[in-house]
């Protein structure tokens, strides 16, 4: 019965470690990375990779520029979202105000498997 | 005139649903056949009141009645028939008729679609149908009035925004209210019997069709927003976490655990209070898509225009609605309750697990869309919740609903059957493993392959369980549409979780500012941009690109893709180019750009993006083909 | 019984979240500059691409700048109003022409009047980016030592400048 809960365990463990990539060396796949965690301010619910709108492709540029002069993906992230502020994280940083989104599904998940197997008999 | 006449049946169809909540809920609870007869012409008086309005409303678009100020401001003359009909639900007081209309059209449908439900509970439920109708013509009447005159007339209409002219989007808002709307009748039933306080298992075979109708409509409706919102946004995306698509998605997984636990219900009498609150909660979410959508509380590319008051009303009808069926719930609830007894390992206990898993999946999502709000209500700062987030909370919830999927529908219904999934996993271990080694040395991923290993893993337990039901696949005559259904949802799941898989491991992007003759790369294609082309056409100027591609030097395909520039509208749209096939698709699109720098091109590879919608087609189908099921029909 | 009410409750708080939502824009990002020097840049001006505007020339003045662009519409609206304060009020209106066409700018200058000092020709968002620009038109007031007092996003007007603007400014000059 526990190797039966193993299981699903380390299915989260992986999709989390598939989605945390570490970053790669190569100009393109950091900035469609970044690009990818960065909302296009003047757009619905798109990143700036996604979208066609002018701003989204000169903040592309400036990313792309960044890379160029050195700066790590934190620090090109952590420039967007001084202008921006949190709005431009399409990921949600992990701090005060979203404890409660980060932490709910989770919690859920534990609670009802707990309760699923007190409440069998 | 006519309009006005129209109009005027919209009022007396108010008056109609009120008198079909008093004489339904009123005769019901005499237990006055005359009164409940009464409550039931009432039903389909009303609906076809507001079936003629509407179709007076689509010949005034047809006509190019430009006097109607929705007509004026949504149509044009030359437009096609197609988006003059299409154009009545592409703004937001034709599209709030549809809903109303639909929601009469339920009403009117519960009496002889029902002849087996009990006289009493039916008018209940009827009853109940009424009053929702009396709220949302209210709100059609007091805040959304379509039928409203210009004066002076205007000479030509002002368009429909380009957007939306297109054949998916037509028959999307139709399709998505005959899912969304459906959930109404379920509400009714699930209020109904709170007001009985019997909840059985006769009350969960009779609802059953009305579950599978409302979402088998839910999935193909969002199967085809997805569709159109693919091609015609132009960045290939086939599903964004945009609050609007969240909204429909909500209903979706509720009724997808309602049309489980139901038949827990309608099977073993379990699950009675449980299956009740789902059956409020699915409708009260499509309330609040509505609400979402309607009142522009979360900004989205698909909010129409908005206005305050329109806001108001719609959350006021939520909080009654919701609020009164819930609080009925929280006192009536008792007595429909029963101590919940089931084995971890058996079907039941994996029926529960599917549930739990399917509204935590719901609230999770329902936590993501409306996070923003919650933070921005309680201290003002902005955040955003998207893609990335969805990622890590929803998929792995995902990935543990497949894992019982599979195995679920092979045990014994309330007996525990652990042995059974021992011998499963026995049987399935070593194909498993062989597609995981095999796909992980092509892909050279290991997401990808156990994906496309959980993906077979549901297929393959699948189709033992078929294997079980029609012995050794030799009795094929005794299948009962239900199990047909079961057996094409479950096998849609594993297609659509194996193009999503695909698609999130192994589809490339690229996006290159590239003159006329210079190419872009992306996976093994080329993507050479032949030529460029401007021009107007009837009311756009358009850019055109011309794209040959091909593969390792071989020619692919040559794709044409257009910017659009309405005037009128102050409006830019992209239209795609795109080859869609079972395999490998591939897209691009152009934007911006001059001969001196080059244009802004996007190429994508998009391996088995098809299977995704087809396997979300299989999950419709299969819902439309349990609906042939008798054992529904019988009293 | 209590278990029984946790829907009802959980309908209670999202209608509440619903209520104040109403009252909100969710366009709105509110400014993380406020307070902040005005960040650093090196663009041409509109006029003379040989002649280079930097923060320095936002020194020792109360300054509007005005973010704008021909392909704008709600900018024509705005700008009678811009017209009307560039001679009467004793501030240093400078406009920020963005994401535009330099002839094209000035072709819509020309015709629809000019009350700028000075413009700043920012075509690849450079500037636009670091000041957290959304859209236009938007307006910056930048005090004596090139700090960013004030953002509004949107069109002012002359209820906006009185009610919102002019208080920023008199609490400037006043010190």
């Amino acid at each position: 019965m526990k190797k039966c809960f193993l299981i699903p365990l380390l299915a989260i463990a992986l999709s989390f470690n598939a989605i945390s990539k570490v970053p790669q060396n190569d100009i393109d796949l950091r900035s469609k990375e970044i690009g990818k965690s960065l909302r296009c301010v003047v757009c619905q619910n798109q990143s700036i990779e996604d979208s066609d709108a002018p701003l989204a492709s000169d903040m592309r540029q400036i990313v792309k520029k960044r890379i160029l002069e050195g700066d790590t993906n934190d620090e090109i992230i952590n420039y967007m979202r001084r202008q921006y502020g949190d709005f431009v994280l399409l990921k949600p940083p992990f701090q005060k105000n979203t404890l409660a989104l980060w932490i709910l599904p989770f919690m859920l998940i534990v609670a009802s498997g707990a309760w699923f197997f007190k409440a069998k008999k | 005139m006519i309009e006005e006449i129209a109009h005027f049946m919209l009022i007396l169809a108010l008056y109609g649903s009120l008198a079909q909540g008093y004489f339904s809920l009123s005769g019901a609870h005499k237990d006055s056949a005359s009164m409940m007869r009464a409550g039931r012409y009432a039903s389909t008086t009303v609906f076809a009141l507001t079936f003629f309005s509407f179709l007076i409303l689509i010949s005034a678009f047809v006509k190019s009645n430009f006097s109607l100020s929705l007509v004026s401001s949504h149509s044009h003359t030359l437009k096609p028939l197609l988006y003059k009909v299409s154009g009545v639900w592409a703004n937001h007081e034709g599209s709030m008729l549809l809903w109303t209309l639909i929601l009469t059209m339920y009403g009117a449908l519960i009496s002889p679609f029902g002849k087996n439900i009990p006289l009493v509970l039916k008018s209940r439920a009827i009853g109940i149908q009424g009053l929702l109708a009396v709220g949302f013509l209210a709100f059609i009447l007091f805040t959304s009035n379509p039928f409203h005159r210009i004066n002076p007339v205007p000479v030509e209409g002002s368009g429909l925004n380009p957007l939306l002219q297109d054949p998916g989007l037509a028959i999307h808002p139709p399709i998505l209210y005959l899912g969304y709307v459906g959930f109404s009748v379920v509400f009714s039933f699930s209020v109904a019997a709170l007001i009985e306080g019997k909840v059985d298992a006769m009350w969960a075979k009779l609802l059953r069709p009305w579950v599978l109708a409302s979402w088998s409509f839910l999935t193909l409706g969002i199967t085809l927003g997805s569709i159109w919102a693919y091609y015609e946004l132009g960045w290939g995306g086939w599903w964004m976490w945009d609050p609007v698509e969240n909204v429909s998605f909500m209903p979706w997984l509720a009724g997808t655990a309602l049309l489980h636990s139901i038949m827990a219900l309608g099977i073993r009498h379990k699950l009675a209070d449980w299956t009740v609150l789902l059956g409020i909660s699915t409708f009260s979410l499509c309330l609040i898509g509505t609400f979402v959508v309607r009142s522009g509380v979360l900004v989205s590319v698909h909010s129409f225009a908005t206005d305050p008051t329109r806001g108001i009303f719609l959350l006021m009808l939520l909080i009654i609605i919701s609020g009164s069926s819930l609080s009925l719930y929280a006192f009536r609830s008792k007595k429909i309750r029963k101590h919940l007894k089931f084995e971890p390992f058996s079907r039941e206990g994996g029926l529960i697990i599917n549930n739990l898993l399917l509204v935590i999946s719901c609230i999770t999502v329902f936590i993501g869309t409306f996070y923003p709000l919650f933070i921005d209500a309680l201290s003002g700062d902005k955040i955003s919740v998207g893609k990335p987030y969805f990622d890590l909370t929803f998929t792995p919830i995902m990935v543990l609903l497949i894992l019982f999927m599979g195995a679920a529908p092979l045990l014994k219904w309330d007996k525990n059957s652990e042995g059974q999934i021992i011998s499963l996993l026995k049987k399935l271990i070593l194909p498993i493993a062989i597609i995981t080694i095999l796909t992980f040395l092509v892909g050279k991923s290991i997401l990808g392959a156990l994906g496309l290993a959980l993906a077979a893993y549901l297929a393959v337990a699948t189709l033992i369980a078929i294997k079980v039901k029609t012995k050794d696949f030799k009795s094929w005559k005794s299948l009962k549409p239900k199990t047909v259904g079961f057996a094409i949802a479950h096998l849609g799941v594993a297609v659509f979780a194996a193009g999503v898989v695909f698609m999130s491991v192994w589809s490339e992007d690229n996006i290159g500012r590239i003159k006329v003759g210079e190419k872009l790369k992306v996976a093994n294609y080329s993507f050479k941009l032949s030529s460029i082309n401007t021009g107007q056409r009837k009311n756009y100027e358009y850019l055109n690109a011309t794209i040959d591609v091909t593969k390792k030097g071989s020619s692919i395909k040559t794709l044409s893709t257009e910017q659009r520039f309405y005037p009128a509208r102050n409006i830019v749209t992209t239209e795609a180019g795109f080859n869609f096939t079972m395999g490998p698709t591939i897209f691009t699109a152009i934007s911006e750009g001059n001969s001196q720098d080059g244009w802004v091109l996007r190429a994508n590879y998009h391996p088995f993006v098809t299977w995704i919608w087809l396997g979300a087609l299989f999950m419709s189908l299969a819902g439309f083909i349990s609906l042939f099921d008798k054992s529904y029909y019988r009293s | 019984m209590i278990r029984s009410l946790i829907p009802l409750f959980a309908l209670l708080i999202v209608s509440i979240i619903f209520a104040v939502g109403l009252t909100k824009d969710p366009r709105s990002i509110p400014s993380q500059l406020i307070n902040q020097k005005f960040p650093s840049f090196s663009l041409s001006e509109l006029n003379d691409a040989e002649n280079i505007i930097t923060e320095k020339d936002l020194l020792n003045k109360v300054s509007l700048v005005n973010v704008f662009g021909s392909w704008c519409a709600a900018c024509i609206t705005e700008h009678p109003f811009l017209m009307g304060i560039s001679d009467k009020e004793n501030i240093n209106l400078i406009g920020m022409n963005w994401r535009d066409d330099r002839t094209k700018a000035i072709n819509w200058l020309n015709y629809y009047g000019d009350p700028y000092d000075k413009i700043i020709y920012d075509d690849e968002s450079t500037l636009a980016i670091q000041l957290g620009v959304t859209g236009a038109p938007e307006s910056f007031i930048i005090d004596f030592q090139g700090q960013i007092r004030y953002k509004h996003v949107g069109i002012i007007n002359k209820k906006i400048w009185e009610k919102d603007i002019l208080p920023v400014i008199n609490s400037i000059n006043m010190i």
